[in-house]
């Protein structure tokens, strides 16, 4: 469960990006590519080249949906229900990966790569929590 | 057998050179106390566990962290023969301590997650791709004689 200093330390790191945030949503996803190459299977359609528009795009677009979960972090199932209802009846992301374990590990690389030790102990508990609360809203309409 | 590119073994070893495995290891295990809490089942003879900063003061669980990243150096020097190497260790695992496997993933992401705030952008994408395999197959090997 998310406490009230988890939400904290989760939107004071968000603070801490400076607008670096669209960067680092394409930069978790090149991340993820290249060190999970299967959740490419998701995108066929993409031009996976380093830096390319459509992971770009795709970055920005799921950073953007991560920004509007932070700022209703407390009523996420809410906020997150179109989303949610994508991931379930379009996308089909076979949920274990859609733990987002990959996603939310290289996400956190991604932070730690920039917040260095700023990244820390505390933040980065309230972080994979926060990512593990996301994963759960996403697929909550699975079956 | 797992192959690894002439790129992946110089990606390994450069990054290993720049770590302190004192440093790094204490870090990696107290985050893994303190990220999956559950985990502290293990160490129960640890003694303060009570909160982050205790976490990471506790002296056993230095110890410990820089006991287990040592480990992972003697892996890196036989990156041909994991298996062999974490014999004893999966045995120790296994019929000793009995720690469920998922454990050695988790502190396998937490690990890269550690590199990445001390390398800062030198971990770069390649880099990580590297030592989330290295990790996976830690793992695995630390794994493989469960029964």
């Amino acid at each position: 469960m998310l406490t009230a200093e988890d939400k904290k330390l989760i939107q004071q790191a968000w603070g801490k990006l400076g607008g670096a945030e669209e960067e680092i949503g394409a930069e978790a996803l090149w991340r993820m590519f290249t060190a999970y190459p299967p959740t490419k299977t998701y995108f066929p359609h993409f031009d996976m080249s380093a830096g390319s528009d459509q992971i770009r795009g795709h970055g920005k677009k799921v950073v953007a949906a991560l920004g509007t979960a932070i700022k209703n972090i407390d009523n996420l199932s809410a906020a997150l229900s179109e989303l949610s209802n994508l991931h379930a009846y379009n996308l089909r992301v076979d949920p274990p990966r859609f733990s987002l374990q990959f996603l939310s590990q290289c996400l956190q690389v991604a932070l730690a790569t920039r917040l260095g030790k700023d990244y820390s102990p505390e933040v980065h508990s309230a972080v994979d929590k926060f990512m593990s609360a996301v994963a759960s809203v996403l697929a909550e309409k699975y079956r | 057998m797992v192959h690894w590119t002439a790129e992946e073994k110089q990606l390994i070893t450069s990054v290993w050179a720049k770590l302190s495995v004192e440093e790094c290891g204490a870090e990696a295990l107290a985050r893994l106390l303190i990220v999956y809490p559950w985990t502290q089942r293990f160490f129960a003879s640890f003694g303060n566990l009570s909160s982050p900063t205790a976490i990471l003061g506790n002296p056993m669980v230095r110890a410990h962290g820089k006991k287990v990243l040592t480990s992972f150096g003697d892996a890196i020097k036989n990156l041909d023969n994991l298996k062999g190497t974490y014999s004893k260790l999966s045995e120790l695992h296994c019929d000793k301590l009995h720690v469920d496997p998922e454990n050695f993933r988790l502190l396998g992401d937490i690990l890269v997650i550690v590199l990445a705030a001390h390398l800062t952008k030198d971990f770069t994408p390649a880099c990580q791709a590297t030592w989330q395999k290295l990790v996976g197959v830690v793992a695995h090997a630390l794994a493989h004689k469960y029964h």
